[in-house]
């Protein structure tokens, strides 16, 4: 089984990412499960939202506490929360930021990936909402998700032109990070 | 598109093309607890819905709020003030012979505690998800069981469910249930807020002609009718309220082998089962049995498997029916325990706890009685960890040498009190 834990802050769209991130699993034939950390949601405010895929059914129902991957959208949120924390040591974690990696002074021997999604959502969808570009970079990074089924889960979620940019833009991270 | 549905992952492929896997998941879309249980609703066609929005189970009635609204519900859909009215407008429409439908939870359900009553007192089928949550003060709005085990003398029957596809299998269970002429009680399906509303998960939606099937149509033999007029619930007397009392609790007795029939009918149909009063796992040759309801048994079966790789003997009985309470099925499935560890989501103040006080009411007077300790934990939302399960264990395997308390706060937090 392998734990994902995402970063965000409230109205980055982290609980849809993780969603995302399950149906995509679940379309590559895989078990997974997609849940928020339960709160009072405040737009701003820092969130995670968690997803499991494993090769059987998920049983298990706790938080995640030693995740395989960690995703963060907001590289602010590294002032503020302890984003690495539990990282496996063979895992990785995926940053948005323009500042390289080694700037970022991250207590993990997890990977460290970093990919300028805002850059990538504003040039592509025009707003710094960065969550699909970030499951484009999950992909690309930790092969979890088949960029197929990701490609099947966001058509299905957002339609039309909408629909299309953000498979570009998923495409942009995906092979920016492979 | 439905907010909520999110992907149909197994459409336009063959079973084969699949994998074996897959013949079980097939049909199976990965949707939010929420809307998995509002579309169960719709497959039960009710023709009325009344409820009041309160977290975590608002989603549960803005679905269905929606469904109605779209046209691809045939229900009234009653906006009111509270929970106290969302009640008695069902109160009304169940007792003229509308299938009747509402959802809750926590405070929410504390106020609608007269009406609960009534609704059970004058013998109205009504079916509610209680997305369970803790009560305040102080402000919590976490998942824990407070809520309906605190309600388990209303008269109501009460189904707790492990995951999402329960939750929904249930729903439609427990109307068939409830509707029975011989039970015509109202029914809890109680699931874990937030844990269970809000997680997506593979999930098999319900087939709308299937569940009809199942389901037939609501025909009570009694309601309110201009061309027939009766009064229900209006008064009795010491020389009969003894007896109203008498017939509802036959009904819950009668209960027990009405759930157990449905679950069965249901995998005949369906092909799900997931226990009728209760269910075991790995516990035929446990010596310590953990006892426990709800969404904390995904995470107990998981510990259970590498304690049993470490070769300690635990297993589980769940409880599905906890009203009625199924006495001689739990007696039944945990005759070979050496010891009884129960684990709940509620604490009685100045008492113990709820589940806890039946299992040892059940097993008094049985002919085998294995030592019962209970445990607090999940409260408020507090997550309930391997750790925690493993840390009962332990405590459990202790108690088997001499019990030092028989109840406890697991996980407590001493250093902050």
């Amino acid at each position: 089984m392998k734990e994902i834990r995402l970063h965000g802050r409230g109205g980055q769209g982290s609980v849809t990412a993780a969603e995302l991130i399950a149906v995509a699993a679940f379309e590559d034939k895989r078990f997974s499960q997609a849940f928020p950390a339960f709160g009072v949601e405040r737009r701003g405010a820092p969130v995670m939202a968690f997803a499991r895929i494993a090769d059987r059914p998920i049983r298990i129902r706790s938080q995640i506490y030693d995740p395989d991957y960690v995703v963060v959208q907001d590289v602010s949120l590294l002032d503020v929360v302890d984003v690495a924390s539990g990282l496996k040591s063979g895992g990785k974690i995926i940053i948005n930021t323009d500042r390289p990696k080694e700037s970022l002074k991250l207590d993990t021997r997890a990977e460290v990936v970093t990919i300028d999604a805002t850059k990538i959502a504003m040039e592509i969808l025009g707003r710094p909402i960065v969550n699909t570009t970030m499951l484009g970079a999950f992909a690309g990074a930790t092969k979890e998700v088949t960029q197929e089924s990701l490609n099947k889960a966001i058509s299905e979620r957002f339609h039309g032109e909408l629909g299309k940019k953000n498979l570009l833009a998923i495409k942009t991270a995906y092979e920016r990070v492979s | 598109m439905m907010k909520g549905v999110a992907s149909s992952a197994s459409q336009g492929q063959s079973p084969k093309a699949r994998g074996e896997k897959t013949t079980k998941t097939l049909g199976m879309k990965v949707v939010e607890g929420s809307y998995a249980v509002a579309h169960a609703v719709k497959c039960c066609r009710p023709d009325v819905i009344s409820a009041y929005p309160i977290t975590p189970q608002t989603h549960i009635v803005e679905h269905l709020s929606q469904m109605v609204a779209n046209g691809e519900m045939d229900s009234e859909f009653l906006t009111v003030d509270s929970e106290f009215s969302a009640l008695s407008v069902l109160v009304g429409s169940s007792a003229c012979g509308g299938r009747c439908y509402s959802s809750t939870t926590s405070q929410g359900l504390a106020l609608m505690y007269e009406v609960l009553y009534n609704v059970s007192g004058m013998r109205l089928p009504i079916v509610m998800n209680v997305a369970n949550r803790a009560l305040g003060a102080p402000l919590n709005i976490w998942n824990d069981q407070q809520d309906s085990i605190g309600a388990r003398d209303v008269g109501w029957l009460q189904i707790y469910v492990e995951d999402v596809q329960e939750a929904v299998d249930a729903t439609l269970q427990a109307y068939k249930i409830a509707e029975d002429p011989e039970i015509m009680t109202p029914t809890m399906v109680c699931m874990d807020g937030f844990i269970l509303t809000h997680v997506y998960e593979p999930v098999k939606l319900l087939d709308q002609e299937l569940a009809s099937e199942f389901l037939p149509p609501f025909a009570p033999r009694s309601i309110l009718d201009t061309a027939d007029p009766k009064t229900f619930g209006a008064f009795a007397d010491p020389s009969t309220y003894t007896e109203f009392r008498y017939l509802q609790f036959e009904a819950q007795n009668k209960a027990l082998a009405k759930i157990e029939r449905t679950a069965r009918e249901f995998e005949e149909t369906f092909g799900r089962f997931y226990g009728g009063l209760v269910d075991s796992y790995r516990a035929d040759d446990a010596e310590i049995v953990i006892v426990t309801l709800g969404s904390v048994i995904g995470t107990i079966k998981d510990a259970i498997d590498s304690m049993r790789a470490e070769g300690k003997k635990v297993g589980l009985v769940k409880v599905r029916c906890y009203r009625p309470f199924p006495v001689a099925a739990l007696r039944e499935a945990l005759k070979k325990a050496s010891i009884i560890a129960v684990l709940e989501k509620d604490v009685s103040i100045g008492g113990e706890a709820g589940l806890l006080a039946d299992m040892k009411a059940a097993f008094y007077n049985s002919s085998i009685h294995p030592p019962i300790i209970g445990f607090t934990a999940g409260l408020g939302g507090r997550d309930i960890t391997i750790n925690d399960i493993e840390k009962l264990v332990k405590k459990a395997e202790a108690a088997m040498k001499g019990i030092e308390s028989e109840f406890e706060f697991l996980s407590l937090r001493t250093e902050i009190l």
